[in-house]
């Protein structure tokens, strides 16, 4: 689809070590015309004129796939938001694209039996995507509506963001399955990936960890059996699924490579960043950040202190091909206009941008104690002056720093200490809840059963209790105890993968940010993303063959399973080094900067699919509850 | 009723339990229309499948079409009794189902395709309970919530409450979907059956309580609650806060209309302070009530001693609030304790750093930032403070100190020409008495 950028500026200076002969990477925009032609095809179901109401967090994914004119084409005429308000559409024939979401659903009802009550006649259509739920039709049955609309399912399951990235874009997959247990969206992952390996497959080896990631390979291998095979040259070799939960860390230290970071900040939105006026010093613009962004590519994956030098850089061969005009002549000066100039100013706009971007990232962490902050966070992962440490939390909460922020680093704290002592956890929490509100009871409550935010149980304690309890009550009711038990005490063990992996280099050691030698690169030299290091290490080793200790770990539930065509591997070489991850809960910047990274060493070609980008922010906030 | 684990096992791979026993007609004529109609209402949801096999293309929109039916079809040239009418010989306990004779198994697979399918016909409690455990173990949410809203039509909420307690995947199913569908009376029910009465029900419950007075009633309700002693304390302070709030609002309110209270008029508030955090109220009461006695529920000592807040925590809001205010002598009390001789000396729970760090973002004028600066340990520290805050006279007396004339000479160069810090740099660079390193 889009031709790949020459040698990037900045790579050999990176890596020295890097392999040139990477693979091409398949052509995902196939992923968007499908979807597209099949969202055609659902509209044209309901001929005629019609309104279409637009759930709020479908609005963009819509707009990478179809734009406004594709939707007039077919007979759309005007377009809404879903505002969970009376509607004031005149049309006869109303369109819903929704998520099968009971809310919204609920809202329709309200909309179509309204129409009954003043004797209005229309036509109602929901779309859900990327699939109905049974209880969305419940709902419909419930409120008498059931019958006067009709339903449809748009398989909209993957959008590209970018060359390597894709998102499902359903960021409430990682509380659905991981807080409340739901497993609503286990079948719609093994879709997305049944679909992918319909289009680019077949897979010859897919490896995993986790609960979720192994439902959700279950689900796929159940729909591969249930539909057709085909032969084709396979296009992606192997597969690695991943849950959320099996690595907390690395989603919550703050991200410092300009991607990261630039989400961190300014949030970035299904591929789309807005950047305000302390950015461009005007009106606010909106960017798309993907490959296409020539002088975003070439820093996206650097450590932010790299990233002025190269945009000084830059601007400064900008001004000598600018200056190259003087001394032509007319035809030259012609050829220059025709060829250059609009590249040339293309490039400069985007160049002023980012380093609006960057000046305005400066003057926000240094106003925040940025330094400070990191010093806290490498602390935590090395597990060093954590009375220090503890202290420098304390102060966050106790002067009401941002809540999300102090919420972060109690976690961190807590994962990497295996859990807080008692007294320590009583007075934080405390704490916490006289700066933020008692409110955030439940946030705690959330956190603890996450794991993420955990009181310390003395292992010894909790051995003795199950057995004595175990005497006294029949095996059943013991098991239970011990389910229970087990549930609050869910051990993170960061210090002993931290150890067995390698993951915090030794300190005081020089890391030269410019010439990184590992992953660690991404968050300053301090820490190997676990995520990335355990595909690092599978992919490796061809399995989990070794690494009993760590997934044992980490909990357990790992696979790896070769599919019918591992055998004739060998042929398809350029297919085995492209390696697709499944990240089930979310995925962050920093991440697939890493997993680039590792690529360009190996000579692997990642491409992430995640049920949503992620960041320490958007998760936490998900499992706040004060929404309802 | 109830068999062992393994008895169960055994029992699903044995058979494929298709029989049903109706004891009377009406049952079961009733039966079949309700399955009629539920297979009606789910052809229209279901996309048809073109690889179906023979019993789903049965069409019922007419007669029901059933085995003994298609039985007769297929041989249509024998006439005899016996094949005319065979349902007329078997006992009715040998009934087929009218509308398929799928299993649990069968149909939750069906159901996981989207394919037509009904859950009528599973009306016993063993084969309810093995459909869900068929949905359970095919990992699929979206199919366990229907078999849930099935179950949930047809049985007793006890019975059902009882089978859940051993099924917690189906629970957290059956958990998620009322709260969606904020049915909160079951879910209540659902939970209090299961001791769970924590934080996650009682706290969405009073989310959902908008009224001050009635969010107060219901806290005093939950105080009873079972919560972890902890956490109770917790809800107490939460009650008790409330209180405070709605007393201080109602006269604090009454003050601002009143108009004769001068600080209200001068920085007239913001926002109620009903439901905020008792550190948002402390500094409220640090920033309007500071100076009243406490014996006053909006003094903030008195505030202080309710809620037992950390001599730290009070520092940092109270310092932030008289520092908005530009109270500088409420500020510098702050930090003034006697000794027993009757000296006093500046002491702070927090470093002084962050106390310069909290003033300046109050924006302290730079008298005031550099008594702080000034009592920085570290004399690194203290420097580049100073520099940052453009406290001109703690960077030249330590230079002095340090005497370092190099440093000197070079911050000579950062002050403004003509001014007090030049002429005192020049006087010590000047004065033949001084020795420089």
């Amino acid at each position: 689809m889009s031709e790949r950028c020459p040698v990037p500026l900045l790579w050999p200076r990176m890596a020295h070590s890097a392999r040139r002969d990477s693979p091409e990477l398949p052509d995902f925009s196939l992923l968007k015309r499908l979807a597209r032609d099949q969202l055609v095809y659902l509209l044209e179901q309901l001929p005629g004129k019609k309104d279409l109401f637009i759930e709020a967090d479908l609005m963009s994914p819509l707009d990478r796939i179809a734009n406004v004119s594709t939707l007039k084409e077919h007979e759309v005429d005007k377009l809404y938001k879903v505002e969970y308000k009376p509607i004031t559409s005149t049309s006869d024939q109303l369109c819903f694209l929704i998520r099968p979401r009971i809310k919204t659903v609920k809202w329709i009802c309200d909309v179509a039996n309204a129409d009954k009550a003043t004797g209005k006649f229309r036509r109602y259509k929901i779309i859900f995507t990327p699939q109905k739920f049974y209880a969305c039709e419940a709902v419909l049955e419930e409120q008498g509506i059931f019958g006067d609309v009709t339903t449809d399912e748009w398989a909209f399951y993957l959008l590209p963001l970018d060359d390597d990235i894709i998102s499902l874009e359903l960021p409430e997959f990682f509380r659905d399955n991981f807080l409340a247990g739901d497993q609503r969206w286990v079948r719609t992952a093994g879709s997305a990936l049944h679909l992918l390996h319909s289009l680019y497959g077949p897979f010859s080896k897919v490896y995993g960890i986790g609960r979720c990631s192994k439902m959700a390979y279950e689900s796929w291998r159940e729909q591969v059996a249930e539909g057709e095979q085909r032969t084709r040259q396979a296009e992606i070799g192997r597969v690695f699924l991943i849950d959320r939960d099996v690595d907390f860390v690395t989603p919550l230290c703050s991200q410092v490579v300009y991607e990261g970071l630039v989400d961190d900040i300014f949030r970035i939105k299904c591929g789309c960043v807005e950047f305000g006026p302390d950015v461009t010093s005007d009106k606010s613009v909106k960017v798309m950040l993907n490959s296409q962004d020539k002088v975003f590519n070439e820093i996206r994956n650097e450590h932010f202190s790299n990233v002025f030098g190269f945009l000084s850089q830059k601007a400064r061969n900008l001004q000598t091909a600018y200056d190259k005009r003087r001394g032509m002549d007319i035809k030259q000066m012609k050829t220059f206009v025709s060829e250059e100039l609009k590249g040339l100013k293309q490039e400069h706009r985007l160049l002023s941008l980012h380093i609006g971007a960057s000046e305005s990232i400066m003057k926000k962490k240094t106003k925040q104690d940025f330094q400070e902050l990191l010093k806290t966070e490498h602390s935590l992962l090395e597990g060093f002056e954590i009375r220090e440490c503890i202290s420098f939390i304390e102060e966050h909460i106790n002067r009401q720093v941002s809540m999300i922020q102090s919420l972060r680093l109690l976690c961190l704290l807590s994962i990497t200490e295996n859990g807080l002592m008692p007294k320590d956890y009583r007075s934080l929490k405390a704490q916490y809840l006289q700066s933020y509100g008692v409110d955030h009871l439940l946030t705690f409550a959330n956190l603890r059963h996450l794991g993420l935010l955990v009181e310390q149980q003395p292992g010894e304690t909790l051995t003795v209790m199950e057995s004595k309890v175990g005497k006294l009550v029949n095996d059943k009711t013991a098991g239970k105890l011990t389910d229970a038990f087990s549930s609050l005490a869910r051990k993170s063990n960061f210090r002993a993968l931290s150890r067995r992996l390698n993951l915090v280099p030794k300190s005081g050691e020089e890391y030269d940010l410019r010439v990184p030698r590992d992953m660690a690169y991404i968050f300053s030299g301090a820490y190997v993303p676990l995520s990335c290091k355990l595909i690092e290490q599978v992919l490796e080793r061809d399995g989990w063959t070794g690494l009993e200790e760590v997934t044992k770990l980490l909990n357990g539930n790992e696979f790896a399973v070769t599919g019918s065509n591992g055998a004739d591997s060998k042929a398809k070489n350029d297919a085995q080094r492209i390696i697709l991850v499944m990240f089930l809960g979310g995925c962050t910047f920093s991440e697939i900067s890493a997993l680039r990274f590792l690529g360009r060493e190996k000579g692997y070609k990642f491409i992430v699919v995640a049920t949503a980008i992620t960041n320490s922010s958007r998760l936490l906030e998900s499992l706040l509850d004060n929404h309802v | 009723m109830m068999k062992s684990k393994a008895d169960e096992e055994d029992y699903w791979n044995s058979s494929k339990f298709k029989a049903f026993t109706f004891d009377d007609e009406d049952d079961e004529f009733s039966r079949l229309k309700e399955s009629k109609q539920a297979v009606n209402s789910i052809r229209r949801l279901v996309e048809e499948d073109d690889d179906e096999d023979d019993v789903e293309k049965v069409s019922w929109s007419g007669e029901p079409v059933g085995s003994k039916t298609s039985l007769f079809k297929t041989n249509p040239d024998d006439l005899s009794v016996r094949l005319y009418a065979p349902e007329l010989r078997k006992p009715k306990s040998e009934y087929k189902d009218y509308v398929s004779d799928w299993s649990p198994e069968e149909t939750i697979q069906r159901m996981q395709q989207g394919k037509a399918f009904s859950l009528e016909k599973f009306r016993s409690l063993q084969d309810k309970l093995l459909l869900l455990d068929f949905a359970v173990s095919a990992h699929d949410g979206n199919v366990i919530t229907a078999v849930l809203i099935y179950l949930k039509r047809t049985l007793g909420k006890e019975v059902l409450f009882r089978e859940l307690e051993s099924r917690q995947t189906a629970l957290r199913h059956l958990i998620q979907y009322l709260t969606e569908t904020r049915d909160q009376r079951l879910l209540l029910e659902l939970l209090r059956s299961l001791c769970r009465t924590g934080p996650c029900t009682t706290g969405r419950e009073h989310l959902s309580i908008t009224d001050e007075n009635k969010r107060r009633d219901f806290l005093k309700s939950c105080l009873s609650l079972p919560f972890s002693p902890e956490d109770s304390a917790h809800v107490q302070d939460h009650f008790t806060l409330l209180e405070r709030q709605i007393i201080i609002e109602a006269t604090d309110r009454q003050a601002e209309r009143g108009g004769k209270v001068e600080i209200f008029q001068k920085f007239p508030r913001r926002a109620s302070i009903l439901n905020m955090p008792l550190v948002t109220t402390l500094y409220y009461c640090c920033f309007y009530h500071y100076t009243e006695p406490e014996g006053t529920y909006s003094s903030s000592l008195n505030i202080r001693q309710t809620f037992k807040i950390s001599e730290k925590q009070y520092f940092v809001t109270a310092l932030a609030a008289r520092a908005k205010l530009k109270a500088w002598s409420d500020v510098d009390a702050l930090f003034t304790s006697r000794n027993w001789l009757g000296f006093t000396r500046k002491k702070s729970p927090l470093s002084f750093q962050r106390v310069v760090d909290i003033l300046q973002k109050n924006s302290a004028p730079t008298q005031v930032l550099q008594d702080y600066v000034a009592l920085v340990d570290d004399a690194e520290l203290r420097i580049s403070l100073a520099q940052k805050h453009k406290c001109h006279d703690i960077v030249i007396n330590t230079y002095r100190d340090l005497k370092d004339r190099q440093l000197l000479l070079g911050y000579r160069g950062k002050v403004e020409r003509g001014s007090a810090e030049e002429r005192k740099i020049d006087e010590l660079l000047n004065n033949p008495r001084r020795r420089w390193k």
